[in-house]
């Protein structure tokens, strides 16, 4: 027998098995690190056709978030300003400086600017932006500090579980209203169990966690 | 054999990584969607292309001419809708082009408090907090700011600085597509109070609560 099988293949079945863990133990860690929008969308930041810089409007000159996204309370979509809403300030300040130069086409012209969507959810779900920041979920919950982004880049996955997260314990995430657009605020986690469960209480903060809550 | 086999595979975990990088790191280019799952699907949605339009916009303007159908505003028994011509929409008397002296509504603490709100997200940046027209964008230069303590639009009629929020004056541009007709007239009530902080004098706070105005309390109400 020793001709047909030599030595070494007695330890072939362990080799094997080794193997066959190393190669599965990877490629699961792999796939889970990797195929997730925690890896796909987190980081995405395109390059916009005018360098706007979020930093300096609503950061330096703190300006409120509403003076341009103004349909943020009243509809589910938050809208991306029209040219105008730039040259209100833009007529002066930096009259002739060619970045300026699409927005100020667009105002005359009506052709739209270029705009990158960052943010994005599947289509089969219907996010509605005015109920959330009508009832205390600040825009730092999805958008991070966009008060300190240069330029604007995706900062949270965005997936269905990062959604259920607050959906299931909307205390941890609800605060008063005049804090919504306050990006910068930093409520202890105490605090906000407090406030938090107080909203939920008063307002009537349903945990909504049936699909047609988000999906139609 | 096995030693080369795990050096192998090593070598392309750490390729791996090195093209592939770790979570959160910046990418200009839009995320892979491997799967389409139906998550982009041909209806529209709003603010993106759409080539069925000439000017190939999903959302369409307002047609030149025409007011969107929308609820009427409560003002006491009256119900007033946007195409009516009421000093509510205009600021004006009704088929006049006089601008109407007060507030067509109610001034109450809620509307002064959601005028203040609105003041704080619209018109702070250039007119400043107090008013005076010294907000933060005159820094950076904004040239021409009101201020609206002047007597020039202390003395202007309340229909006339709505009229001026809604069409915009001089270098300001309009507001009237950004700031609703209620808000407008709640930012009018509360330009007002911003004046009388300024103009008032002792005499316009009611007697019981004069007393507690700050050093004022020994100075006689008299003049």
């Amino acid at each position: 027998m020793s001709d047909i099988f030599p030595k070494w293949t007695n330890r072939l079945p362990l080799k094997i098995a080794i193997g066959a863990l190393v190669v599965a133990g990877t490629l699961t860690a792999g796939i889970t690190y990797y195929l997730t929008p925690a890896y796909g969308r987190v980081g995405y930041q395109p390059i916009q056709p005018v360098p706007f810089s979020h930093e300096i409007h609503a950061g330096q000159l703190g300006i409120d978030c509403r003076y341009c996204h103004d349909a943020v309370e009243k509809s589910w979509f938050s809208n991306i300003p029209s040219a105008t809403t730039c040259l209100n300030c833009h007529n002066q300040v930096l009259k002739d400086d060619s970045r300026l130069e699409l927005i100020r086409d667009s105002a005359k012209t009506g052709k739209p600017v270029p705009w990158v969507q960052i943010h994005k959810v599947p289509d089969y779900v219907y996010f509605n932006h005015a109920v959330h920041v009508n009832r205390g979920v600040s825009c730092v919950e999805c958008h991070g500090k966009v008060n300190h982004m240069d330029e604007v880049r995706q900062e949270k996955s965005f997936t269905m579980s990062f959604c259920l997260d607050c959906h299931r314990d909307p205390a941890q995430h609800i605060r008063h209203p005049k804090d919504v657009y306050n990006l910068d605020l930093e409520i202890s986690p105490e605090e906000q169990k407090k406030m938090g469960t107080k909203f939920v209480h008063d307002w009537n903060v349903q945990s909504l966690q049936n699909c047609s809550a988000c999906h139609r | 054999m096995m030693r080369y086999f795990l050096l192998f595979w090593l070598l392309l975990c750490v390729t791996v990584v090195a093209i592939a990088g770790f979570r959160g790191s910046t990418s200009r280019k839009p995320p892979i969607e491997i799967f389409p799952d139906m998550d982009r699907q041909p209806k529209l949605r709003p603010q993106t292309t759409f080539d069925f339009f000439p000017d190939n916009r999903s959302s369409r303007a307002q047609v030149p001419g025409t007011i969107a159908y929308t609820k009427g505003t409560k003002l006491g028994e009256q119900e007033v809708y946007p195409f009516q011509d009421h000093p509510f929409n205009t600021g004006r008397q009704a088929g006049s082009t006089n601008y109407v002296e007060t507030l067509p509504v109610a001034v109450t603490e809620q509307l002064m408090a959601r005028g203040q709100e609105r003041y704080a997200i619209t018109c702070l940046p250039c007119h400043g907090a107090s008013g005076d027209g010294k907000g933060i964008t005159t820094k950076f230069g904004m040239t021409i700011v009101a201020n609206l303590h002047d007597q020039r639009i202390v003395r202007q009629t309340d229909g006339e600085l709505f009229d001026i929020i809604t069409h915009g004056k001089g270098l300001m541009g309009s507001y009237g597509d950004k700031i609703d007709v209620n808000d407008r007239w709640a930012i009018v009530s509360y330009v007002r109070a911003l004046q009388l902080a300024r103009l008032g004098a002792p005499e316009d706070v009611p007697a019981d609560l004069r007393a507690k105005l700050p050093g004022l309390s020994a100075a006689p109400a008299q003049k």
